[in-house]
């Protein structure tokens, strides 16, 4: 029974390897099937995932933990548009619209935002030329900075041909290797665990 | 004999409060933005690329879209969904729209109804909303055998076979042209399961930072076009002949990318100015932390 779950993964793993590159119909139907079941998972996996979030936050709450007046405006948060959601459905002018448009799209714009305030601050402080490999990367950022939006055009003709050859050469170059190598790491790490020799998902390495 | 010490200006310029910082920055973004200039914008050719893809198709082509972004990345991509929108219905074709991600339906209602409005279309004669469905990459997979079984009924809870629109459309071989505008690595799961295993001609949106990584789909032919963050929004809009939020915006990130530009050569002349780039340099002045 121990060698049971590694079974289980060598056929269902190896089943839709080879469902990948057969086109006939009935081998087509028969991973339909497995898509239904792999959707009824991830459904039953968001209940889970909300479950954990509030019974965390609960947690947090309870003991007074760090933090925990946010963990509040979670379950609050949680709890509102479940309710809502359920009983009125999420059409225009319902409460879980009008939350969307008038708190979830502005607060996760605006932290995305602040960024733009951390990386000024971050770049003036941490981008220095202090050896000749930063000074590269300093001066190619700079003129990636200038050369790709508006004002790199409108100050100097050359600047988007010079952009697009670093994109298109240096960027591109390096960028093939990257995925040629995640490419091949993903499939050294697929064959490991398909084939057993990877079993740390079990739980024990 | 002692060390010559470093120019008072850099050292203050070191320690620079980092508000000074974020003053400067509200005002590159602000400024632009209340006081347009209209920056010249010109086409990239992966930009032209996805623009020609679209517009080459005939009227009444059924187009599958996939809109795969969540309000964090809307300034990026909500602008490119709607020049992409605006441009499919001006083209006569007929776009299915859908979500893999579950907080981005009020943004695509958005983008259906301005894009709509703007054109003239009507939903569920000219496009139709899917809505969301979880499950990402099984739901793309999905796509490929049933649309039905993935979206038994649209955004609004029609039954699909009501909509007379969708009437034998039911897996990517139905849709000459798939696109994606995306913002995550959903994006991955297109081009190998639509774009390659159900050789689907492809183009694809995505966010600045993320554009690059596609680069190299695009000389595979993977993709047929690449748009690129706000930018690549602005150059769609200018192709279509459209000022949108794209075209707006790109001014306000045209100074914002000068102001921190000039932000980094300055810190860097103060370093030099207290010795920090000399060899052996300790900086000459302690570099400001910022509060």
């Amino acid at each position: 029974m121990r060698n049971g779950p590694l079974v289980i993964t060598f056929l269902v793993a190896t089943s839709l390897v080879a469902m990948f590159f057969i086109p006939h119909h009935k081998v087509q139907e028969g991973q339909s099937v497995l898509l239904n079941w792999a959707n009824v998972v991830y459904a039953f996996a968001l209940i889970l995932g909300s479950l954990t979030l509030w019974v965390s936050h609960q947690k947090k709450v309870l003991a007074r933990a760090e933090g925990w007046p946010y963990s509040v405006v979670t379950l609050a948060a949680l709890s509102f548009v479940t309710v809502a959601g359920t009983v009125q459905g999420v059409e225009e002018g319902t409460l879980v619209n009008r939350y969307y448009n008038m708190v979830n799209s502005p607060l996760a714009s605006t932290m995305f935002a602040l960024l733009a305030f951390f990386i000024a601050s971050a770049a003036f402080r941490a981008f220095r030329a202090r050896n000749a490999e930063a000074t590269l990367l300093l001066g190619t950022a700079i003129v990636m900075m200038i050369g790709r939006v508006s004002v790199g055009e409108f100050l100097w003709s050359g600047f988007p041909p010079v952009t697009e050859w670093l994109l298109d050469v240096p960027n591109l170059a390096a960028k093939r290797a990257i995925a040629l190598g995640i490419g091949l790491g993903a499939i050294s790490t697929a064959l490991k665990i398909i084939l057993g020799i990877d079993r740390t998902y079990l739980g024990r390495s | 004999m002692a060390a010559k010490r470093p120019s008072g200006w850099a050292v203050r310029l070191m320690a620079l409060d980092r508000r000074v910082i974020f003053v400067l920055i509200f005002l590159a973004t602000a400024l632009p933005l209340l006081f347009p200039v209209n920056l010249p914008i010109t086409a990239s050719p992966r930009v032209k690329a996805a623009f020609d893809t679209v517009d080459r198709l005939p009227a009444g082509t059924y187009v599958l879209m996939s809109l795969d972004y969540e309000p964090d990345i809307k300034a990026e991509l909500q602008p490119m969904s709607i020049a992409v929108l605006r441009h499919c219905f001006r083209k006569g074709l007929k776009p299915i729209v859908l979500t893999l991600y579950p907080a981005a339906p009020g943004l695509i209602e958005r983008a259906l109804a301005i894009a709509s409005e703007a054109e003239g279309k009507k939903r569920n004669e000219d496009f139709v909303f899917l809505g969301y469905k979880s499950g990402s990459q099984s739901v793309i997979l999905g796509l490929g055998e049933s649309i039905r079984t993935m979206f038994p009924r649209d955004f609004w809870g029609t039954p699909l076979d009501d909509i007379p629109m969708m009437k034998g459309k039911n897996s990517y071989a139905d849709f000459p042209l798939v696109i994606n505008l995306s913002g995550s690595a959903i994006a991955d799961y297109y081009i190998r399961i639509a774009a390659t295993r159900y050789q689907r001609p492809m183009v694809l949106g995505a966010t600045a930072v993320m554009a690059t990584d596609y680069y190299p789909y695009l000389s595979s032919k993977q993709i047929l076009g690449l748009i690129g963050g706000m930018k690549g929004a602005a150059e769609y809009e200018r192709l279509m002949d459209i000022t949108g939020d794209a075209r707006r915006g790109m001014d306000a990130q045209s100074l914002i990318h000068v102001t921190i530009a000039l932000l980094v050569i300055l810190g860097n002349v103060a370093l030099f100015f207290t010795g920090g780039l000399k060899p052996g340099g300790s900086g000459g002045a302690r570099e400001g932390t910022g509060r």
